[in-house]
C-alpha cells in the first residue's frame, strides 16, 4: 500500500467528494418535488393520468438507472436538447429516485385517517388548501425516516455517474490510478470514504428518525 | 353459594378413584424458596416462599398486578429470579450445582428440568404455520423422540377428550378461540408433564366459548393426578377443582387454605374485599 | 423492423448474461442474508457486533465501488484475477445480502415473543425454535422486500458493463454504437429489464400467496409494499 500517493492525491479524491456529494443533494431535491407531485397525480389526477403515471414510475422502478443515465445523455441530444453530464446525472438520479419517494408519500398520505378529509369537506375547505394545509404537513413528518434512508441509497448510487463522464469521485479515483496503475489504494480510498460518509449520514437519520418518531 | 359435599374435590376423586394427593408432609414437588423477582424498581414478587405436593391443584387468584402470572412465568422459564431458588422435585430449576455452589441455570439444565413442566397460555399461543396435529405431535417427536405413529394416535387421543378429533387436519386460524385453546390443552398434555401451568387460560375468551375450556379443565383434573398451578378469575372452577387457594396481593400471600374456607370464611380483609369486588363485580 | 431482427440475438444473449448475474447475485445474498440476519438475532453479543459490522460495511460501501475494487485492486494484493462476471455476482451478493440480513433480522423480531415463548413451554431445542416455528413465520415478512431486493440486485447488475461483461447494458450500448439508433438500442434494452423485473415479480407474488397459505392466512389483497427502503442503493 503506497500511503505516500493516497496523500498526494487525496485533495483530488475530495474534490471527487465534493461534486458527489453535490450530485446526490440537487438530485435529491429533484426526487422529493418530483415525487410529491407524481403521488397527489396518482391521487387526485384523472384516471387515465393517474394510470400512466403510475406505469411511468414502475418502469423507471424496474429498469437500471445507468441505463437511464446512458438514455438521457445520448438519446435527448438526438431531440435537441443537449445536456451536460453533470445535468444529465442529477436529472437522473432524481427521476429514478422520484420513482421511490412517491411510494414513499403515498404510504404517508394513506396513513393519514379518513376522518381528516371529511373533517376538510365538513369545514368547505378547499382541495388544494386542504393538501398543503392539512394532508402534507401530517403525511410528509411521518415518512421522513424513510425519505431520509433514500439519501443514502442515492448517494451510493451517485458513483455511476462516472460512466457518463461525470468527475465525481470514482471518476477522479479511476483517472489517477489508471496513470500510475495504483488502483488497490486508489479505489480502497473511495471506498473507505463511502463507508464514512454513509455511516455518517445513518447516525444523522437516526437522529432525525427518534425526534419525529414520537410524533 | 351453598356447595353440596359430593361436589367437593375430594368427594369427586374418591368416587373416581384417584389417589388423594400426598399430605403436606411428604417432599413437595415444586418450591419457592424465598424469591425475589424485580423489574427494575418493581418489586413483583418480594421473598415468596411455598410449596406444592405432587398431585395437588393449586389456584392462584389476586388482584392483577400482585405477581400470580409470574409464578408462572418463573417456573416455565419464561422468566428468571431476581434472587432465591425455585426447586423442582428436589432440583433446582432456577439454578444448577457446579460443585457444591448453586449457579444460574444454563439452557441444558432448564431444559431437563422443563421436561416436566408444560403450560397453557391466555392467548393460546397455537403455531400458524402447522396444522393442529402438528402443533400437538412437534415437540413429542423432535424433544422426546416419540415415533410418529405413537405421536400421531396421541394426538387424536387427546384430541377425542377435547372434543375436537375432527379438527385434527384443521389450521389453528380456521378454529373458534375456545377450540384454540382446547388444542393448546391437548398440546401440553401430549408431552405428559407432571405439572401443567394454567395461566389465565378463559381470560381471552368470549363468554359462551368459556365453559367448554374448563370443561375440559375438569375432566383432566378428575381423570388424573397431574400437578396443576392455575392463575384464573374463574372462582367457581377455581372452587370446583382446586385442593388449595393461595390469594395474593403484591408480591405476597395473602391468605392460604382449602377453597372451602378461602370462599367461605376467608380470614384476611384484603383477600374479602377480593372476593366481593370479583363476585359482585 | 430491422433492428429487430437484427438486434434481438444480441438482446437475448445480453439478457442471459443479466440473468446469470442476478441470478448468482441473489442466491449469494440470500445465504447471506439468512445468515448474517440470524446472528444478529442472537443473544451473544459477539454475534450481533459481527452481523452489525457486516450490515455497516456492506451497505454502506457502493456495489459498483466494490465491484471495482474486486475487478481492479484486488488482484493487485492476492495476484489472483477474478472473472469479471464473478466479482460482479461477489460484489452485488455482498451488498444486497447486507440489505437482506437487516430484512431477516426484522422479521424475525417481529415474530410475536408468545410464539417463542410457546415453544420454550413444550421444549423446543434452540435449532427446532428456529427451524420450525420462527423462520417459517418470518419468512412470510420478509418475502416482499425480498421481491424488491431481487430487482434492486438485477438493476444493480447492469454496472458489470463498465468491466466488458456483455450484458444487457453492455449489449445496448454497443448496439448504440454500431447503428448509430441511439433511441431504439437504448429504448429495446430498457424494455427488456423490465420485462424481466415483471417474472421476477411475478414468481415472487406466488411465493407470497403459498407462504401466507401455510400461516393460514388468506390470501392478502394485492397491497402493494413500499419498495425496499432504502433499496439496496441500486448496487452502485
Amino acid at each position: 500500500m503506497d500511503w505516500g500517493f493516497i496523500g498526494d492525491n487525496f485533495p483530488a479524491l475530495i474534490e471527487g467528494l465534493q461534486l458527489t456529494i453535490l450530485a446526490t443533494a440537487v438530485g435529491y431535491v429533484v426526487a422529493l418535488v418530483l415525487g410529491l407531485l407524481v403521488a397527489i397525480a396518482r391521487r387526485s389526477a384523472p384516471r387515465p393520468v393517474a394510470w400512466t403515471v403510475h406505469w411511468i414510475m414502475e418502469f423507471i422502478r424496474c429498469t437500471p438507472l445507468l441505463v437511464q443515465l446512458f438514455f438521457l445523455f445520448y438519446v435527448l441530444p438526438g431531440f435537441g436538447i443537449s445536456l451536460g453530464p453533470l445535468a444529465a446525472g442529477i436529472i437522473g438520479l432524481g427521476l429514478h429516485y422520484a420513482a421511490y419517494t412517491a411510494e414513499v408519500y403515498r404510504s404517508g398520505i394513506e396513513g393519514i385517517p379518513k376522518g381528516q378529509w371529511e373533517a376538510g369537506r365538513a369545514l368547505s375547505i378547499s382541495p388544494g388548501r386542504m393538501w398543503t394545509a392539512v394532508i402534507l404537513p401530517q403525511a410528509i413528518r411521518r415518512v421522513i425516516p424513510a425519505l431520509g434512508n433514500y439519501l443514502i441509497a442515492m448517494f451510493k448510487d451517485t458513483p455511476l455517474l462516472f460512466a457518463i463522464t461525470v468527475p465525481e469521485m470514482l471518476f477522479k479515483a479511476n483517472e489517477l490510478a489508471g496513470t500510475n496503475f495504483k488502483y488497490l489504494e486508489m479505489i480502497s480510498t473511495v471506498g473507505v470514504l463511502f463507508i464514512i460518509v454513509s455511516v455518517l449520514s445513518a447516525v444523522v437519520i437516526r437522529f432525525l428518525e427518534r425526534r419525529y418518531a414520537a410524533v | 353459594m351453598p356447595q353440596s359435599d359430593d361436589n367437593t374435590p375430594a368427594a369427586r376423586e374418591a368416587a373416581a378413584g384417584v389417589p388423594k394427593p400426598r399430605s403436606e408432609e411428604g417432599s413437595p414437588l415444586i418450591r419457592f424458596d424465598k424469591v425475589v423477582k424485580r423489574y427494575g424498581d418493581n418489586t413483583v414478587l418480594d421473598h415468596l416462599d411455598f410449596s406444592v405436593q405432587p398431585g395437588q391443584r393449586v389456584s392462584l387468584i389476586g388482584p392483577s398486578g400482585s405477581g400470580k402470572t409470574t409464578i408462572l412465568r418463573l417456573l416455565m422459564t419464561l422468566e428468571h429470579v431476581t434472587d432465591g431458588v425455585i426447586w423442582v422435585n428436589g432440583d433446582p430449576l432456577s439454578h444448577e450445582y457446579k460443585g457444591t455452589d448453586l449457579v444460574k441455570a444454563g439452557e441444558q439444565h432448564q431444559r431437563e428440568v422443563r421436561k416436566k413442566i408444560g403450560m397453557v397460555f391466555q392467548q393460546f399461543n397455537l403455531f400458524p404455520n402447522m396444522t393442529v396435529r402438528r402443533n400437538i405431535t412437534e415437540s413429542p417427536i423432535h424433544t422426546l423422540g416419540v415415533s410418529r405413529d405413537e405421536a400421531d394416535q396421541r394426538a387424536a387421543e387427546l384430541l377425542d377428550m377435547v372434543g375436537l378429533k375432527e379438527r385434527i387436519d384443521a389450521h389453528p386460524t380456521q378454529l373458534s378461540g375456545g377450540q384454540q385453546q382446547r388444542v393448546a390443552i391437548a398440546r401440553a398434555l401430549a408431552m405428559r408433564p407432571e405439572i401443567l401451568l394454567l395461566d389465565e387460560v378463559t381470560s381471552a375468551l368470549d363468554p359462551e366459548l368459556v365453559a367448554g375450556v374448563l370443561d375440559v379443565l375438569r375432566e383432566i383434573a378428575r381423570t388424573t393426578d397431574i400437578t396443576m398451578l392455575s392463575v384464573t378469575h374463574e372462582m367457581q372452577f377455581a372452587k370446583d377443582v382446586s385442593h388449595r387457594v393461595l390469594m395474593f396481593d403484591k408480591g405476597k400471600i395473602v391468605e392460604e387454605g382449602p377453597p372451602d374456607q378461602i370462599f367461605g370464611a376467608p380470614a384476611e380483609d384484603r383477600t374479602r374485599e377480593f372476593l366481593h369486588a370479583v363476585l359482585e363485580g | 423492423m430491422d433492428f429487430i431482427t437484427d438486434s434481438l440475438p444480441l438482446y437475448i444473449n445480453g439478457a442471459l448474461y443479466t440473468l446469470l448475474i442476478t441470478v448468482g447475485g441473489c442466491a449469494l445474498a440470500f445465504v447471506i442474508a439468512m445468515s448474517v440476519g440470524i446472528l444478529g438475532t442472537l443473544r451473544s453479543r459477539v454475534a450481533r457486533a459481527v452481523a452489525s459490522i457486516y450490515v455497516e460495511v456492506f451497505r454502506g460501501v457502493a456495489a459498483l465501488v466494490l465491484m471495482f475494487w474486486m475487478f481492479y485492486a484486488m488482484p493487485l494484493v492476492t495476484g489472483y484475477l477474478l472473472d469479471p462476471v464473478f466479482a460482479a455476482i461477489l460484489a452485488l451478493g455482498l451488498n444486497v445480502g447486507a440489505y437482506g440480513a437487516e430484512n431477516v433480522r426484522g422479521a424475525i423480531k417481529a415474530v410475536p415473543a408468545a410464539q417463542y415463548e410457546a415453544t420454550i413451554a413444550l421444549n423446543f431445542t434452540p435449532a427446532q425454535r428456529l427451524r420450525s416455528v420462527i423462520l417459517p413465520q418470518a419468512w412470510a415478512q420478509m418475502l416482499p422486500t425480498f421481491g424488491n431486493l431481487i430487482i434492486e440486485l438485477m438493476k444493480g447488475s447492469a454496472v458489470v458493463s463498465l468491466i466488458a461483461v456483455s450484458d444487457l447494458t453492455f449489449v445496448g450500448d454497443q448496439v448504440r454504437a454500431f447503428t448509430g439508433q441511439t433511441l431504439a438500442a437504448y429504448t429495446a434494452a430498457l424494455v427488456m429489464y423490465f420485462l424481466l423485473a415483471q417474472v421476477f415479480l411475478y414468481f415472487m407474488r406466488m411465493a407470497e400467496r403459498s407462504a401466507n397459505r401455510r400461516l393460514g392466512r388468506e390470501p392478502l389483497k394485492a397491497k402493494k409494499s413500499t419498495p425496499a427502503v432504502a433499496g439496496a442503493g441500486g448496487a452502485a
